[in-house]
């Protein structure tokens, strides 16, 4: 059942509302430009489709327009934050961190500066654009670079909140969002805070399987959890800080389940599951089924057809749930 | 304004600068050496002439900001640094060595009085674009009196002119007419596969920056004199960013390796042996350049 603590909406199964996560983003950014004068948005001609154009119109000049050019976006970003700023960076993934991840490693991770990167479009759900355009790979390049922090929010009003909480954090952190519409399943009265694990569903049994999952994806993830609920009680935890992981969460629920599934969409390698299983090969070495996308690139289709195609749906999810159980005895 | 007097003093400076780079290199083994030579003049302009800064307090809000973007010439911000009195001028024996500040490519958060960590070519430019921009967006607020006042130079080579990110900072500079932003180009002409025309030809370099918006002045960079001029030029033009392209002599003050790309990335000690055996490389280099300083001071006296 749903985790009450976890203050969820309510018919969160019917998925009414829907909104995309890159929504949240620009609304967190509107919050932030009343709060906090020092925080600057650096733009690389995607104001509209990565929802900084309400920003930019508000406050006309803290807006920064780079033209398509990601290396110097990161750059410039770098040196307005050693002046003193708090600067966004935003465009889609693949270019940002994708084209610039030197310049983020050398100028802003390395550097130690507050810059925030807002990386789009992220995700398999970009969908018609294609495998150009479907970043599968940005958890993994940030994760692994020292001082950064990395996040990736389930829905708009979680990627509304993470937008406000970076802002706060002395260095550089990354937060993914996506495109398309997916279901709202937090409230503004869910628990949020960056490093800290939430579980969102548990059932009235001892779970038997720990589901960690990642971005909006963990939808995907609690309606496999319902559909089991009477075959496999499980635990579904929102995950949605990779790094630095919450490892007591984490080790907690797998050694209380002593089997994990990880749900993202994101190759398997490096990414939020490499990342809880690192912990637990060291900490609570369980089995562990991972739901992501197998070492392929993605490529043109709807979302939902991405997703099914690419194996990341409830059903999928369920199977490993299953599978991973009998991994157990 | 630079008396004749203060001009000599700068020169001497300079040649104390190189002695330093020189031992600094000899000691850590390892570390790039026409270069730091070629742009001792300049650095030694900015940290006794032209910079408005505190050495014992590199954190003041008003200080000029040098960016170095080619971080591989650091040697001689560090021996500049030293001489100025940022950290003791024994310290630089530690250039490159485990749990030192002067790491071989400059770290922000080792040593204080570095503004930027590079190493990696091509993106000083766009900090130092990020750090007068972030100026100038508060000198045009209400709080404008509040801000704090100074300039960004941003010193470069000319090899890391083939990086696209470059001319990415290039535009954005012109674009945003950060006439509180001053590049200073090491035109030397060298880098590590040969020379620039041949490697990848970068002229016609000032028809380039000025498509860019950019006002363009050129000056002998081993000229301390001319090159002060230009900075107090640059400093005077206010619709455009400015850049000096700086024509250095690489290796410059020891003859011997003078315009000798072969020179570019290896310490004394590890250098061509077709004028010094490697093992007389250090000490023939340091001879050399204190017989210079002498005739200064002689001609001085």
């Amino acid at each position: 059942m749903i985790f009450a603590d976890a203050k969820l909406k309510e018919d969160v199964f019917d998925a009414k509302e829907q909104a995309p996560t890159r929504d949240g983003f620009g609304k967190g950014l509107l919050e932030l430009g009343e709060r906090n004068p020092n925080v600057v948005v650096l733009c690389a001609d995607l104001a509209e489709s990565t929802r900084v154009l309400a920003f930019k119109e508000k406050w006309p000049e803290r807006y920064v327009e780079l033209g398509v050019a990601e290396q110097n976006l990161a750059a410039v970003a770098s040196g307005l934050a050693v002046y003193g700023k708090v600067p966004f960076i935003t465009s889609y993934a693949t270019f940002s961190p994708g084209r610039n991840n030197e310049q983020i490693r050398t100028t802003i991770s390395l550097n130690y500066v507050p810059v925030k990167i807002a990386g789009s479009h992220a995700g398999l759900s970009v969908g018609p654009d294609g495998a150009t355009h479907q970043a599968l790979e940005d958890l993994a390049l940030m994760r692994v670079q020292p001082n950064m922090t990395v996040v990736s929010p389930c829905d708009a009003e979680e990627a509304r909140k993470a937008t406000i909480a970076a802002a706060a954090l002395p260095g550089p952190c990354y937060i993914r969002f996506a495109r398309e519409k997916t279901p709202l399943i937090t409230t503004p009265e869910t628990p949020f805070a960056v490093g800290k694990a939430q579980v969102v569903w548990d059932s009235h049994e001892p779970a038997q399987v720990a589901v960690f999952a990642t971005g909006p994806l963990l939808f995907e993830a609690l309606k496999a959890a319902r559909e089991l609920e009477h075959a496999v009680p499980t635990v579904v935890v929102n995950l949605s800080t990779v790094k630095p992981l919450d490892r007591e969460t984490v080790v907690a629920k797998a050694r209380e389940a002593g089997a994990v599934v990880t749900v993202e969409e994101h190759q398997i390698a490096a990414g939020m599951g490499s990342a809880v299983a690192e912990a637990l090969a060291q900490e609570c070495p369980v089995p562990v089924e991972f739901v992501g996308v197998r070492d392929q690139f993605g490529q043109s289709g709807e979302p939902k057809q991405l997703i099914e195609h690419y194996k990341l749906g409830a059903a999928h999810i369920a199977e490993a749930i299953k599978k991973v159980r009998a991994r157990k005895s | 304004m630079l008396t004749e007097e203060k001009l000599k003093e700068l020169e001497l400076k300079a040649q104390a600068v190189r002695e330093t780079i020189i031992s600094m290199l000899i000691e850590a083994g390892s570390g790039h050496t026409a270069g730091p030579l070629g742009m001792a003049d300049i650095f030694t302009a900015f940290y006794f002439h032209i910079l408005n800064h505190k050495p014992d307090d590199p954190a003041w809000a008003e200080r000029d900001r040098l960016i170095l973007s080619n971080g591989h010439i650091v040697p001689v911000r560090y021996a500049a640094m030293a001489h100025a009195g940022y950290f003791p001028l024994e310290e630089t024996k530690t250039l490159r060595k485990f749990g030192s500040r002067l790491q071989g490519h400059p770290e922000r958060l080792r040593l204080p009085g570095l503004e930027t960590t590079s190493g990696p070519l091509g993106s000083g430019l766009s900090q130092a674009a990020g750090i007068a921009y972030g100026a100038k967006m508060d000198a045009s607020t209400s709080s404008a009196q509040a801000a704090p006042k100074f300039r960004t130079y941003c010193l470069m080579s000319d090899g890391e002119h083939d990086a696209g990110n470059i001319w990415e900072a290039a535009m954005f500079a012109g674009k945003n007419k950060l006439h509180n932003l001053t590049g200073v180009i090491d035109r030397n002409n060298i880098q590590i596969n040969g020379y620039t025309e041949e490697v990848m030809p970068l002229e016609n370099l000032r028809a380039k920056y000025e498509a860019f918006n950019w006002h363009v002045l050129e000056c002998d960079g081993n000229n301390i004199a001319a090159f002060v001029e230009m900075i107090d030029e640059a400093k005077a033009v206010f619709e455009k960013p400015t850049v000096i392209i700086a024509h250095t002599v690489p290796g410059k003050g020891i003859k011997e390796i003078e315009f000798d790309y072969r020179w570019h990335g290896s310490p004394p000690g590890q250098g061509p042996e077709d004028v010094w055996l490697k093992k007389d490389q250090g000490k023939e280099m340091l001879n050399e350049l204190r017989t210079l300083r002498g005739k200064i001071e002689s001609e001085h006296q």
